[in-house]
């Protein structure tokens, strides 16, 4: 399991494994000849130890407890007894509520790319351009992501009811029609949601590209102009394929991010999910795992969504390195 | 221009800045779109923050309005609470003890991983990037078994500890570079200079990693400050809560008081964006150097 993913961690920011490195660091032999490995062993294990102790006991464990208790029916007290083989799985992919929280987060994946990918871009391009206070611009736009999650589900729950801000702003403006109930109303709530998320993470996504367009080199446009390009032919050719891998560092964490969500859904739609059409595996898992008492199903929940995210991960890097072997890069500059 | 030397640009181009000097101002275009941008971020922060200026019958009358007169009464209300700086203090409590156990346990492992050659370096570096793919929410649930099964559960050692080993993934990915970064050079004259590689690490290398430790710990403190799934899992007892579940209750025992709502919440954003604010270039960059290795 491992070496997949670290190789897609390689693809992913485009530099070496660290293991593989060899000018990491220096060969044993010319640090320091009187150094036995010995000695050597004892600093790796003093300085490493710690950090493998604290990951393994509160990373891996739980992970692989998941999958054990996953085969248990058992809420929570005491030495879980009753084996129930794969019957939590089957009752998980079986249930309709399950299934519904899975397309969701397939349309959160899918929407966040599509939203929040091209419009940040935008964004960065334009503000990449010659503007004056880019270091203030950037802070505000950058602040909603350091805004916590359960702060913006209270300040969106606000706004968005139906007697809140933005019916109000509505109504003001003469637009009365548009007024909606937008958490409660199945049919809207999850673009209520997808709003927030925008708000939430835009800024991120802009920072990042604007970071990754910074590290163009100038010669690349000042080439281009001198063969007569236009600005959106340099952007189209230059900056967007140079930025590839920003993007597809972006879009990884974006994926993983939207797989796992939790805060905001559960903080929001808590009394009318289910109704109001928008939950999240990590919600269900919630509902029916801890807050139903019931964690052998809980557990085995956290299986399920943790082996939907390794596959999407594992696919992605697929995708990542087809895409790199073909050499869009190339292609796209000539 | 082939992929790989356009995939590696040049260590240190200019900065668009510069090469934007000769045009001072630029288009309204430019601005149009940064000020919808900054409209769009900014607006609902706002409304949180003004909110709580306002009083509950404002509010309930039209609930886009501004502040007229301002209302001070529900930020001296909060502030004068004693629960909110208990939740204050056990947030600051969480957030600091998890900053400083992230950075470092993360410094010294990322040290290892980036400056000892050893079998199982690749493995060890690779099992801790696999972390980055698993937040929380993937393991809560039997994490919160095993806290419950060693004692830790109602404490705030049993959020700090599993923060720190969740944090440790970001922290080790970004730390690597960095400390790979410092120039063999040195390290071989500190070492000619009879300096031991233990010693080397905390006289040269903990000073210069400092713009990595920084960013790794603002990031940690951020997401230590604002975490909501793991403290819900782990405590139980108001007296332990940290002020996101502050926030969660306060908010349905208040449901009624939207004004008070609206200030609590804005107070207990306010240190997270001002620790941010002030350190922003800092995490811009290090982002960015972890983002081009």
């Amino acid at each position: 399991m491992s070496e997949p993913i670290r190789s897609s961690m390689a693809a992913l920011d485009h530099r070496p494994p660290a293991g593989d490195d060899a000018t990491a660091s220096p060969p044993a032999g010319r640090v320091g000849r009187r150094r036995t490995s010995r000695r050597e062993r004892l600093e790796i294990a003093i300085l490493v130890g710690p950090a493998i102790i604290v990951f393994v006991t509160f990373v891996i464990v739980p992970v692989v407890l998941a999958a054990y208790y996953g085969f248990y029916k058992w809420s929570g007290f005491g030495k879980p007894t009753d084996f129930v083989a794969f019957d939590n799985y089957v009752r998980i992919l079986t249930d309709s509520k399950f299934q519904k929280a899975l397309l969701h987060n397939a349309s959160i994946v899918g929407l966040s790319l599509l939203i929040q990918g091209p419009l940040a871009i935008l964004i960065a391009l334009l503000m990449n351009r010659q503007i004056k206070g880019r270091s203030v611009i950037r802070v505000l736009v950058f602040i909603p992501w350091v805004v916590a999650e359960v702060i913006a589900a209270t300040g969106w729950n606000l706004m968005l009811s139906t007697q809140g801000a933005l019916n109000d702003l509505l109504r003001n403006l003469g637009l009365d029609g548009l007024t909606n109930d937008w958490l409660a109303n199945p049919s809207i709530a999850i673009w209520s949601l997808m709003l927030i998320l925008t708000w939430k993470y835009l800024g991120f996504a802009i920072i990042l590209f604007m970071a990754g367009m910074q590290n163009i080199p100038t010669d690349l446009y000042e080439a281009a102009a001198v063969d007569g390009a236009s600005y959106w032919q340099m952007q189209w050719r230059i900056t967007l394929p140079l930025l590839a891998p920003t993007i597809r560092i972006w879009a990884f964490l974006s994926i993983i991010g939207s797989l796992q969500l939790f805060d905001l859904v559960y903080i929001i739609w808590r009394r009318v999910d289910g109704v109001a059409g928008v939950s999240t595996m990590a919600t269900y898992m919630v509902r029916f795992g801890r807050d139903a008492g019931q964690y052998g199903m809980g557990s085995a929940i956290a299986v399920v969504l943790f082996v939907i995210s390794l596959i999407v991960a594992l696919g992605y890097q697929r995708v990542v390195l087809r895409r790199d072997t073909q050499g869009a890069v190339t292609g796209a500059v000539r | 221009m082939t992929a790989a030397t356009a995939q590696r640009p040049a260590a240190e181009p200019p900065p668009v800045e510069f090469r934007a000097a000769r045009l001072p101002w630029g288009s309204p275009a430019t601005y149009l779109v940064a000020l919808c941008a900054i409209a769009f971020s900014m607006g609902p922060v706002l409304y949180i923050v003004l909110g709580g200026f306002r009083s509950n019958a404002e509010i309930t009358v039209s609930p886009a309005g501004l502040p007229s007169p301002w209302h001070w009464g529900n930020y001296y209300r909060v502030l004068v609470n004693p629960t909110f700086w208990t939740q204050f203090s056990n947030s600051l409590i969480v957030s600091l003890a998890t900053t400083a156990g992230v950075v470092a346990i993360g410094v010294m492992a990322s040290y290892v991983l980036a400056r000892y050659t050893f079998r199982g370096r690749g493995f060890l570096y690779a099992l801790f990037a696999a972390g980055l793919m698993f937040p929380v929410t993937a393991a809560i649930t039997p994490l919160y078994l095993l806290l419950k099964d060693i004692g830790l559960l109602d404490s705030l050692a049993g959020v700090i500890i599993p923060q720190i080993a969740f944090a440790l993934p970001t922290t080790i990915i970004i730390l690597v570079p960095f400390l790979r970064a410092i120039p063999r050079e040195i390290e071989e004259a500190a070492i000619v200079d009879g300096c031991s590689r233990l010693s080397f690490f905390y006289r040269m290398v903990i000073p210069l990693s400092r713009p990595g430790v920084l960013t790794t710990g603002i990031l940690a403190f951020v997401a230590s400050w604002n975490a909501y799934l793991l403290p819900l899992f782990i405590l139980n007892d108001r007296g332990d809560f940290t002020l996101p579940l502050g926030v969660q209750q306060f908010s349905s025992q208040y449901s009624t008081d939207t004004a008070m709502v609206l200030a609590f919440t804005s107070l207990s954003m306010l240190p997270a964006v001002l620790f941010f604010s002030i350190f922003e270039r800092r995490i811009v960059g290090g982002l960015t150097g972890a983002v081009k290795g």
